[in-house]
């Protein structure tokens, strides 16, 4: 009785959800235009993760050049390495990886702000003074995800690359240019324009989450903390759905 | 004249003003859960309208309604002339410069400065208030008039809960509605602050000469700003009357509550 219950609400949720994104978009195309809070929002999503995504970035590239070099100089085939690494990280681990922390940040970030403001009836406050809050607060930082993600995976990946390049010089005495002329002579943009494509899809998903978690938060502080906790659970669950479609499609188009 | 002339000399008054707020038969239901069931009211041009009842008797689901906050199930809530349960949303916005809301919490945007809380409303209305020398004009007008000019640079977080109060009693002003609804003014607050607020509410009205309803179960509030008071039980006028008139009540529920 009660998986069946939860069946539902599953449903139910997937439905609202889809709704709130059908006002998104109605929302996004008419005016007044919040340029100025749209560019807070982009500063304030981009340079909020920053930090964040170069550590991870770096920590990727490290580790899985040091846990695939062992394998690689058993086949006598270290050479590889900057082709494998590269082609992993460019096309799945480093925007899913990033997109996972840039989830835990930002989607928990926008819930716990906006349902703050909810239970705390600011958002109200909004509405009450004439303004739409959804186009304030909502479409905002959607677009704002949406726009920064992409940017953030490009500059993890760099990163990642730079970590692994760490490990295979300091192993393998490997130079910077052989190892990046390496890289970039396996790497076309078949695999990194699908890839980065998919990066703007994730920052949707996780902006508009967090923002619809969060934008109906309820029960008080209670729900300001369920709403920060299912907004990362939902867009983490989110962008796997979105990166297996991706992968399928890119797999029609490019052959992988 | 003493207070009581005043208020019956106010009274007398309301006849020949004119009908700023008219709210008929309103109903609103949550569920099974029936808050509103059928309640009335008139508010008049400058008058201090208070409406009383328990927690639960439907005074917030009714001030949220005439807001469009909560959308109520039947009834007619007109504003200065408008109907809002039929209103679009463009004429909405445009009607809400024309209320101020003191939420029961104070409301301010917490990632704002009260400079930044006060100049939102205008921001969101530049074609009413174009010139930026005059939104500071503004600003800094409304926070004198609560006394708490010097707070202008300050976050929502570094304020006691009566300077929040009353900062959000400055961005209420800030637009110059006609009528202003205060959810619970005095809730929360010491009783030296509610006081304060008390005080403040009379001096503003005096001022801005606004229209004002309060919704409040604080007795005390109601007694120094009302001058008129309608007792709302289970989502409907219970009674209807003047301060002294209720206090003076022997019905058994407006005893209990001016007790």
């Amino acid at each position: 009785m009660s998986g069946s219950n939860g069946f539902k609400s599953f449903f139910i949720e997937i439905g609202e959800l889809t709704l709130f994104a059908k006002r998104f978009f109605k929302e996004l195309f008419s005016r007044p235009f919040e340029g100025k809070e749209l560019l807070r929002q982009c500063y304030n999503i981009g340079n909020r993760s920053i930090l964040l995504v170069a550590v991870t970035g770096f920590i990727i590239g490290l580790v899985i050049t040091l846990q695939t070099r062992p394998t690689l100089e058993g086949f006598g085939a270290e050479s590889w390495m900057p082709s494998m690494v590269s082609l992993s990280i460019i096309r799945e681990i480093g925007p899913v990886i990033i997109a996972l922390t840039f989830a835990g940040r930002i989607a928990s970030g926008i819930g716990a702000e906006l349902g703050s403001m909810r239970v705390t009836e600011q958002i109200d406050a909004m509405e009450v003074s004439g303004t739409n809050p959804f186009k304030f607060l909502v479409v905002t930082r959607i677009v704002a995800a949406t726009l920064m993600l992409p940017l953030l995976v490009l500059l993890g990946d760099a990163i990642a690359l730079s970590g692994s390049y760490l490990i295979e010089n300091v192993k393998g005495e490997v130079s910077f240019v052989l190892y990046f002329n390496k890289v970039f002579k396996v790497l076309e943009f078949s695999d990194l324009i699908p890839a980065t494509i998919k990066t703007f899809f994730f920052g949707f998903a996780i902006a508009l989450v967090g923002c619809f978690k969060g934008y109906h938060c309820e029960k008080g502080t209670v729900g300001v903390g369920a709403a920060a906790n299912s907004a990362v659970v939902f867009s983490s669950m989110l962008l796997f759905v979105i990166d297996f479609v991706a992968v399928f499609v890119t797999d029609i188009f490019f052959e992988l | 004249m003493s207070r009581e002339q005043n208020i019956s000399k106010a009274i007398e008054n309301i006849d020949t003003k004119s009908v700023i707020l008219e709210i008929k038969d309103l109903r609103k239901s949550f569920g099974s859960n029936h808050v509103l069931n059928g309640f009335n009211l008139k508010l008049y041009e400058g008058e201090n309208l208070v409406i009383m009842g328990k927690s639960g008797s439907g005074k917030s689901v009714m001030i949220k309604c005439l807001v469009g906050l909560l959308q109520a199930d039947s009834g007619s809530i007109k504003i200065m002339g408008q109907e809002i349960n039929t209103i679009n949303q463009k004429d909405l916005n445009i009607l809400r410069t024309e209320i101020g809301f003191l939420f029961q919490g104070s409301a301010l945007y917490d990632s704002m400065t009260v400079r930044e809380n006060l100049e939102f409303p205008l921001r969101r209305h530049k074609t009413r208030f174009k010139d930026a020398t005059n939104m500071d004009e503004l600003v800094t007008e409304a926070l004198e008039s609560v006394g708490l000019l010097h707070a202008i640079d300050l976050m929502p977080a570094e304020l006691s809960g009566g300077m929040k109060r009353r900062i959000a009693l400055a961005r209420t002003l800030i637009l110059k509605p006609k009528i202003i609804l205060y959810d619970e003014p005095t809730s929360g607050l010491d009783p030296i602050t509610s006081k304060e607020i008390i005080e403040l509410m009379r001096s503003i009205q005096k001022k801005y000469k606004t229209s004002s309803l309060i919704i409040t179960h604080d007795v005390d509030c109601a007694r120094v700003v009302s001058e008129r008071i309608i007792l709302l039980v289970d989502g409907i006028n219970y009674v209807e009357g003047t301060y002294s008139e209720l206090s003076t009540s022997t019905d058994a529920q407006v005893k209990a509550f001016f007790k």
